[in-house]
Order: structure tokens, then sequence, then C-alpha cells
């Protein structure tokens, strides 16, 4: 399957990565590559036979209603690129969401 | 033209748990910011969900209160978007093995009609962090607080099965009341505990096909969920009206102080989600042993309730719907009466009377206030045994309420016992009679409405205290000498 | 005495007998790495003061005679994908470049718990996604035989070949352990899915992946592994403590005999014109090995081997977009500096962050999951991965363990300009395992043109006894051999 250079971009834009002109059409010549064999996926005999979504026959795997207090503030916090206040601060959400 | 409105909901309930969904931190509300965090909540690397029982109990429990089947069957997928409030960048939620489908409410609409109001699905899924803006424009920016991020949240989806934004808003109480009475969450929605999205469409009566949807987010008062529905629902019927439907559907936000909904963003603009199954996380299989213990935990619900106080007691539609309403008013009730051998229909007077009013300028639940079971029912027996007045009582309650003494103690410490000595009542009343010539005669002429001026001067001669059937004898035997 | 290449046991009882101490073996590896390291370039992170205090540590425990486990004293290198706490922890990514983790992974306490010295973190590609570590924002790992090949895609088979640690521990999720340890010429383990808890992994693709062992001897990964090994409560997926492969069976032991011992050989993964004739010829002396000391050899076919590899790549693919989409500049690590607003503030950081291979998977992985995909790709990817599990399933009906080759040929050069197409092709051997969840070991079994060649051992869960002892057999049986910068 050929992976077009649009496509590329608009995958880029999902995943909050920017490509410049060059780039879109370096990853949609290589990922068209690796779709034209791992597209062969679709011509496995695969009728009637259930996905592996889980590995393990593992089923109700809980843990119980207690709180286990973890990280202090600072240690919370320590990483942060920004902070004040005790909050992690980011520069202005543009009104999306 | 008459046109005819659709609504669904999509309502979000925080699950009473102690920890979060998916990690040990506490799930408590107004902390400081980002004290209740940990690597999973926080969307470290390497951090990896465990699932609360608690929750998927919770969960069960609001399907069963919703009589939604339980899924013998259920996983969580990731929900992949970005917002900085979502710390992995995914939510884990349910996506087409939710734990709960197919549920009902019934709601009585405001023109008395009975409605059954479908629920879609109920599903478990993590709560997100929280934004706090700053500053305006260019230089604004935002803060986060993660102290909310990963709490145990359902989402409750309805059909589109409302006709009104009345009927919206009194479906929402209902499953407001039912939730809390369950014991699933606290449902503040001041707390944002509660929260609820509304999808709205306005089409020509009588036509098969319903009009192009809106979705009304960030609801976060009834009042203002009826408003935006209000206010949606004309502008939708003048579109229509005017010849120029809606073109497409959009997501619409509510401005509170103009009273306005507006425009958001177009709906088909609605991100592709990437669904897929959570590797983290092994599915969830319900036995039917699991969901009938929970069921038999189940408290007597809200309709149940009211249908048995009607029946075994006797009362009103109307008496039992607001005894029942609660779960701690509900308890209180019940408890009162089996102390006490009399009227239901006293106790619920009481009930919703003076205690209603108490508890409400104090701003208390039952189960806050100092009053007990017991002390109503001794105060109610007092009353039958005529050792109290029912004006009296009133007294004695008031101070049940703030002390929590016994009535006794009260009646003793404050001699607020009836008089019932006949001898000193007759001569009271002779007193009262000599005082009050133009009343009595007013009687003896026939104004028989004297009477009562007459026991009110002997009931305020004594403080209340007079027993009143008495008063009432003497006065008349005087009267008629 | 040279420490650095004796074993875990040799090593242990001479910290019994107090011959040596703890904090003088950290030091005889820390000057190794010193030394070799800035060549090799099998670590980011050197944790010099951490591990001589861990080394003090374990010399208290041993003058008391308290807690000594056979790891007690003994240095460990563990992956820079795996987090230790107030150790930075980079994923080999410009991301992470100064992330200092709050907590250890579980993997980590254990070690700790065992007394092991944590003396550095290793290099990798970055996130684990490659297959050579030239993706590594750190620069690439030279193999140690060589320092023009390539080491495979992880630094601590090169770092444990070197003598710059005696054991390793890094991850695996689509064969990059296990390569590595195969291009290094050591032993190493992708532990069957769930027996090594996942908590604190930097996760890639976390339904194919497992933390794992490398070790340069069968008796030493195998100490290592027991180490690591075991149910957690914090990660959902690991098997519980009643659960195959958690029976405690001994695991080290004499040079067992092959006897009695049925070993398949898939058709499959011997037919391919890309398999290098010395290389097959290596492999399959080694099964000759098995059946010369009285095992059996079974003739096996997986059909499905044509197909796992692209529901490999598709399912790792789509595992990572969403496992790195938390890299975002919020809370942790990189930020870019110039973002006026949240959405810059995103695309600059993951653009600046991230090198080639991760933004090729992430999108790559984002069309997989796309709604126009999914089914087509995400959901036939899977259904093939059920029927390479029913496949091995019944192969493991007819032998104990599956023989194969770990790789096509021996290690490339290094910096060799290859497609992304053709570095996923690598792994085609060793795919099967992480899709299948089965156990997979590397041992190394002969030289080819001067530089090692591996053969895997694929084991279901529960099986682990049986494929170290077939380790064992195989070791004792080519010998052991070390590269030049550890003879001297
Ligand atoms: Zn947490």
């Amino acid at each position: 399957m050929k992976l077009e250079k649009e496509k590329a971009k608009h995958l880029a834009e999902l995943a909050r990565l920017e490509v410049s002109e060059e780039e879109a059409a370096e990853f949609s010549h290589q990922l068209s590559e690796v779709l034209d064999y791992a597209g062969k996926v679709r011509e496995a005999p695969v009728e009637g036979v259930e996905p592996t979504i889980h590995l393990l026959p593992l089923t109700n795997v809980f843990r119980d209603d207690e709180v286990k207090p973890f990280l202090t503030r600072e240690e919370a916090l320590v990483n942060a690129p920004r902070r004040e206040e005790g909050f992690f601060r980011v520069p202005r959400i543009l009104e999306e969401n | 033209m008459n046109y005819e409105t659709v609504i669904g909901l999509e309502v979000h309930v925080e699950l009473k748990t102690e920890a979060k969904v998916f990690c040990g931190c506490a799930a408590r509300f107004g902390s400081e910011p980002n004290t209740h965090v940990c690597p999973g909540c926080l969307g470290m690397p390497g951090a990896l969900p465990v699932l609360n029982k608690k929750a998927v109990e919770l969960c069960i429990k609001a399907g069963l209160a919703l009589q939604c089947r339980i899924a013998p069957f259920s996983r969580f997928d990731r929900k992949q978007y970005f917002y900085p409030d979502l710390p992995q960048a995914y939510q884990i939620t349910q996506d087409d093995l939710p734990l709960c489908t197919g549920g009902k409410l019934k709601i009585v609409n405001p023109g008395g009609e009975e409605r059954i109001i479908r629920i879609n699905r109920i599903h478990l899924e993590e709560e997100a962090g929280r934004t706090y803006h700053s500053g305006i424009g260019a230089t604004g920016y935002s803060l986060l607080d993660f102290n909310r991020s990963g709490l145990a949240l359902i989402e409750i989806v309805t059909e589109p099965d409302l006709r009104s934004p009345a009927e919206a808003r009194i479906f929402l109480e209902k499953l407001q009341e039912i939730l809390r009475y369950v014991e699933v969450s606290d449902c503040k929605m001041e707390e944002g505990s509660f929260r609820c999205d509304a999808n709205i469409s306005v089409h020509p009566a009588g036509s098969q096909e319903f009009g192009r949807r809106m979705e009304l987010k960030n609801l976060n008062s009834f009042k203002a969920i009826q408003a935006a529905l209000a206010y949606e629902e004309n502008r939708l019927g003048s579109l229509l009206a005017a010849g120029t439907p809606p073109v497409q559907e959009e997501s619409r936000g509510w401005d509170e102080t103009r009273g306005m909904t507006f425009f958001m963003r177009p709906k088909e603009k609605a991100s592709d989600y990437r669904y897929f199954p959570d590797p983290d996380l092994p599915p969830l299989v319900i036995a039917e042993e699991w969901v009938e213990k929970i069921r038999e935990d189940l408290p007597e619900l809200p309709e149940e309730k009211k249908n048995r106080y009607m029946k075994e007691y006797g009362l009103s539609a109307q008496d039992a719907d607001l005894l029942g309403g609660s779960r701690e008013t509900a308890e209180f009730f019940e408890a009162t009466l089996r102390l006490y051998p009399g009227e239901a229909k006293t106790v619920a007077n009481w009930v919703m009377g003076e205690f209603a009013r108490l508890l409400n300028l104090e701003k208390l639940t039952p189960a806050q206030s100092k009053l007990k079971p017991e002390a109503l029912a001794a105060m109610l027996q007092m009353i039958d045994a005529g050792e109290i007045s029912g004006k009296i009582a009133k007294t004695v309650f008031e101070e049940m309420f703030y002390s929590g003494k016994s009535p006794r103690e009260i009646v003793e410490e404050k001699g607020l016992v009836q008089i019932s000595d006949e001898s000193q009542l007759a001569a009271l009343v002779r007193g009262i009679l000599a005082k009050h010539p133009g009343p009595v005669a007013d009687y003896r002429a026939g104004k028989t409405k004297a009477l009562g001026f007459l026991v009110g001067q002997v009931m305020k001669e004594t403080k209340g205290k007079a027993n009143p059937g008495l008063v009432n004898k003497l006065l008349r035997e005087e009267l008629e000498k | 005495m040279e420490l650095s290449t004796l074993s875990l046991k040799e090593i242990g009882d001479a910290l019994r007998k107090k011959t040596v101490s703890a904090r003088e073996i950290t030091g005889v590896f820390l000057e190794r790495i010193n030394r070799f390291n800035p060549e090799l370039n099998a670590f980011v992170t050197v944790a010099e003061e951490e591990a001589l205090a861990a080394a003090d540590e374990a010399d208290h425990r041993l003058a008391r005679g308290e807690r000594v486990t056979p790891l007690t004293g003994i240095p460990v290198a563990v992956a820079d994908t795996i987090c230790t706490k107030g150790l930075k922890t980079t994923c080999a990514s410009r991301m992470l470049a100064n992330f200092i983790p709050p907590y250890d992974a579980t993997v980590v306490s254990r070690l700790k718990e065992a007394g092991a010295v944590i003396i550095a973190k290793t290099n990798s590609d970055e996130f684990g996604a490659g297959t050579t570590t030239g993706y590594s924002a750190f620069g690439p790992v030279r193999n140690p035989w060589d320092k023009n090949r390539e080491p495979g895609g992880d630094g601590g088979a090169a770092a444990v070949a070197a003598g710059l640690a005696p054991l390793a521990v890094s991850f695996d999720t689509g064969g990059s352990l296990r390569r590595a340890a195969a291009f290094c010429g050591v032993a190493g383990l992708k532990p069957a899915y769930g027996s090594v808890s996942r908590y604190g992994l930097a996760a890639l693709a976390p339904s194919l992946e497992q933390i794992g062992p490398l070790a340069r001897r069968v008796d030493d990964l195998a100490l290592l592994y027991q180490v690591l090994a075991g149910p957690d409560p914090l990660d959902a997926t690991s098997l519980p403590a009643d659960g195959p492969g958690r029976g405690g069976e001994e695991l080290t032991g004499p040079a067992a005999s092959g006897k009695g011992l049925r070993i398949g050989l898939p058709r499959e993964y011997f037919t391919g014109d890309k398999l290098q004739a010395a290389v097959k010829e290596r492999v399959l002396a080694a099964a000759g090995i098995i059946t010369g000391e009285g095992g059996e050899q079974v003739d096996l076919t997986l059909p499905s081997t044509e197909y796992a590899l692209a529901a490999h790549i598709l399912l790792a693919a789509a595992e990572a977009s969403s496992s790195l989409a938390r890299y975002d500049g919020v809370r942790y690590g990189y930020r870019s500096p110039e973002a006026a607003d949240i959405d810059l503030l995103y695309k600059k950081t993951r653009t600046e962050g991230f090198g080639s291979e991760a933004k090729r998977r992430i999108l790559l992985g984002t069309l997989v999951l796309s709604a126009g995909s999914y089914n087509d790709y995400y959901l036939n990817a899977q259904k093939i991965r059920t029927l390479v599990i029913r496949e091995f399933a019944e192969a493991f009906t007819k032998c104990h363990l599956i023989l194969t080759p770990v790789t096509r040929e021996v290690p490339g050069r290094a910096g060799e300009e290859r497609s992304p197409l053709r570095q996923y092709q690598d792994e085609c051997y060793t795919v099967g395992a992480n899709l299948a969840g089965l156990s997979g070991l590397s041992v190394p079994c002969g030289l080819v043109d001067g530089l090692p060649v591996g053969v895997q051992l694929l084991a279901p869960a529960g099986r682990e006894a049986l494929l170290f002892q077939a380790a064992r057999t195989l070791e004792a049986a080519v010998g052991e051999f070390s590269p030049p910068i550890l003879r001297g």
C-alpha cells in the first residue's frame, strides 16, 4: 500500500509531530515500503479466527480500595519543565476541547 | 407549525472510592494541588494501571440500580487524544464492551405523565486532571493539578428519550437521587462529581426524522442544563421556522451570564480517538454470583420504597415520594416508626415538617443531626399520653434537635408538662371569662367563634401548657351555665 | 585473580571467604568501565557513587552474614529504559535526557533487595525502537568483538561481553536483547510474558515486551533470572504466584545431557535465502550437539511464520504510538523552549525530542489504529497472533523446546544505511516469542569470521528448567570464548 505524502502529514498532525516536506516525503516512501510488506496481514487465512486481545489467560486482576500515598508534591514536581505554586505550568490552551 | 424536541444525556459521575481507579492515590476533593499523585496518575514512564475492585462494584451497583444488564465479559480500551490534563495522552475507558448496558429510569414529567427513559450504557473510566486558566490573550497560561487525575468515573449514556428541557432536569434530579441513595457517588454538581453533556435536536411535529444534533457541553448546574436546553430548543425551533435549519452538527457551550449557547466547533471535526484494547489490563469476567452479591447489598430503591410506603402506611404519593427520596430521611422515618406504635402519618408529618425545616435551616443531613429516632418516638408517645401538647411538642422538638437531649429531660428542665389538673384549669378559665366580658357575650349571642379566642387566652396565660381538650370542655361548661 | 571473567559462583565464594570485598569488585568494574566505555559507549550513565555505596552496604550484609544471596555485592548494568529512583533514566532519548524517576522499577527493587550493585544504565535504541542502537540519542554502542560492527539493539550484551559488568538487565520487544546476546557472544533470555514484572519499564509495546537477563554464563543467567522473575501486584499482566513457570525449579546445575530432550526445528526458520549459510551451519551444529548428547530432533512446521513478522511490525508500531504519546513536555522531560501555546508546545517538544525511528513508529502506529485501518491492520495482526500462538502450542506437544537461529547473519557493519523495513526484518526469527509470549533464550554456538553466532531456544512458560538445561548442554560443548577486549 502506498502511503501518500499528504497522509503522512496528516498522521504527523494527529500524533503532534511536525514534519517538513522532505521528511514527509521520506516517511511516506519508507512507510509505503513497510506497508507493502506488512499489508500481507490482510491476505492471511484468518477467517473465523479470534484476535488475541489478551496474551495471558488472566482475568479480574484487582487492587483493593486502599489509599497508598506515593509521592510528595516536591517529588511530583521535581521533573516539571515549568512549575508555579505547586502546579505544573503550561502555555495557554487555545480552545479546542 | 409545531416542533418536537429530542434530548439525550451523557452524565459523568465520580465514584465514591477511597483510592483512585488505577492507582493507590487518595480520591479526595479540595486538597493542595498535586498532593495525591503518583507515577501512574502523572503518566510517568513505566507506571502501570491496576484496577480498583471497588470501582467495578460501584459501576455494577449503578447498573443494577438503573436496571441494566451487567456484561458477563468486559474490558478496557485506550481513548487517545492530547490534552494537558490527560497525563498519558490516552484515557483508559471502555469502548465496545462496557460493564452495563440497556437500563431504564422512570420519571414523572411536568404534565404528570410517567415516562420511561432508557439507559444505553454505563461504563467505567478514569477522570482527567484539572486545568486552571490564568491571564488573558497572548500572556495567558494554564496551571495543572493532577489530584483529580485517575479518579474512578462512570459515564451514563441515555437513549434520546427525553422530550423537553424540563424532563431532562427531572431525569437528572432523579438520577442523582438514586446514585446517592445506593451510595455510588455523592453527586455534587458544584464539586464536579456529577456532570452532564446534553444532545438536543428539534424537528417538525410528526416527522419521522430527527433534526440535526447539537451537543451542549460544560453544563454545571441543573438550572444551567434546563436553561441551556430551553435556549437551544428555541433557537433550533426559530431556525426551522425561518426555513434555515442548521447545516451541521455542532458542539456548543453555555454562557451563563448572557444566558446563551455559543458555537464551539463542528461535530464532524470530532477526533478519531484511535481506540484499542489496553494491553496493560486483563479483561473482566463478571460472574452471576458476584452480581447477585452486589444486588443483595443494594438498598430498597426510592421507587420501591415509595410504593411500599403508600401500601403499608397509607401515605399519599407525595408524602411517600418525599420520605423515600433521600436514603437518610427514609432510614430516620423507618427507625422512628419501629419505636413508635402509633400512626405512620404522624411520624411522616414530623419528619417532613419540623425536622426537614430545621435540617434545611442548619444545612445538615438527618444522620448529621443530634436528633435521634428514639427521641422523636418518645416525644410522640408523650403527646399521645397527654403529657405534652402538640404546641409544646414543637418547642421540645426544636430543643431536642439542637441539644440532643431526650424529650423527658427537656420537659422536666423547662417545666413544660401539660396542665391537666381540672380544678387548676377551672380557676384559670373563670378568671379569663371575667376579664373578657365582650367575647363571652358574643358567644352567648350565638357567635361560637368567640370560643377560639377564649381558648387562645387560656393557652397564652399557661404558656401553652394547658391541655387544650380540657380547656375547651371547661370553657364550654362555664359559658353554658 | 581476573575478577572480570569470573562466574557469579566464583565471585560469590570469594566474597563469602572475604578474599575480596564487594567494594573491590565494584571498583574493578568501574575501572574497566572508565577504560573501555568511552570507545564502546555501552552506558548512558555510570552510577559510580551509588554503586560504591551499594557495594559498601553489600559488604555490611556479608560481614553480618545477613540476607546474602548469589547476587549480593555483584555489579549489574540496567537498561536505561528501566526506572531507577534518583538515578537518571533517559530511555536513550533526548526527550528524557534529564529525567530522574521518583521510583524504582520492580526489577530494580528486586535487585536491590538481593544486594546487587547497580553500576550503570545501558544504552540502547531510543525507547528500544531499533535493532542496532543506531537510534540512541547518545550515539551507537560498539560491538566489543569488532568496533566496526553493530552490537544488536541493546548495550547490555556489549557491556557483559566486554567485562564492564558481570550481569545486565535489558528488555526485548521483538528480539533486541536476544540479537544483542547473539552478536556479542553472551547468553540472554527474553522470559515468557508475565514472568517478570514490567512495572517501571518505559513501555514501547506492552503486549510484546519483557525484561530479561544477560550474562556470560548460562548458570549466571539463570541466577539473575530467578531474582528478576516473580509475581508483582503492580503489574496486572504478571503471572500469579501459582501460575506456570512459578514452580521454583532448580535452574542451575552441572552441564546436563540432552537425554530425552526433544528439540523441534521449524522448517520455516531454516529455509529463507537470507539466512547466511555459515550461520545456518553453526545453528544446525548446535542442534547436533543436543542429539549427540542423547536428545532427539523433531521436524516442525509453523506455517504462520510467513505473517508473523508483518503482524509484529504493525502491533509494535500501534502500541508504540500509544506508549510514546505521554511524552508531551507537560509534566517532565524535554520541553521545547519556543512554544507560545499548548499545541505548539506539543508539536515542538515531540518533534525536537524524538528521533527518526520513534517518529516512524508513531506515524505507522497512528495509521494502524486509525478508524479506517484498524480492522485491516490491527485486528488482522491480532488474528495472526492467534494462529502463531496455536501453532507454537501444537508444536510444543511434539517437542520440549524449539531451536532456531537468532539472526540471519553475523553482525553487520556499524552505521550501514538500511531501509526501515530491512531493519524490521532483522527480527524475523525472534518476534515469534514476543507474539506468543514464549521464553526465548539466546546462547552462543560458535564463531563465523571471528564474530559470534547465537542459537535460539524457545519454550512455553513453565518449561524454564529444560530451557536452561539445553542451554548449558550447548555451552559445555561449545566452550567459552571471549572478545579480544576481555582477553586483555
Ligand atoms: Zn496515583
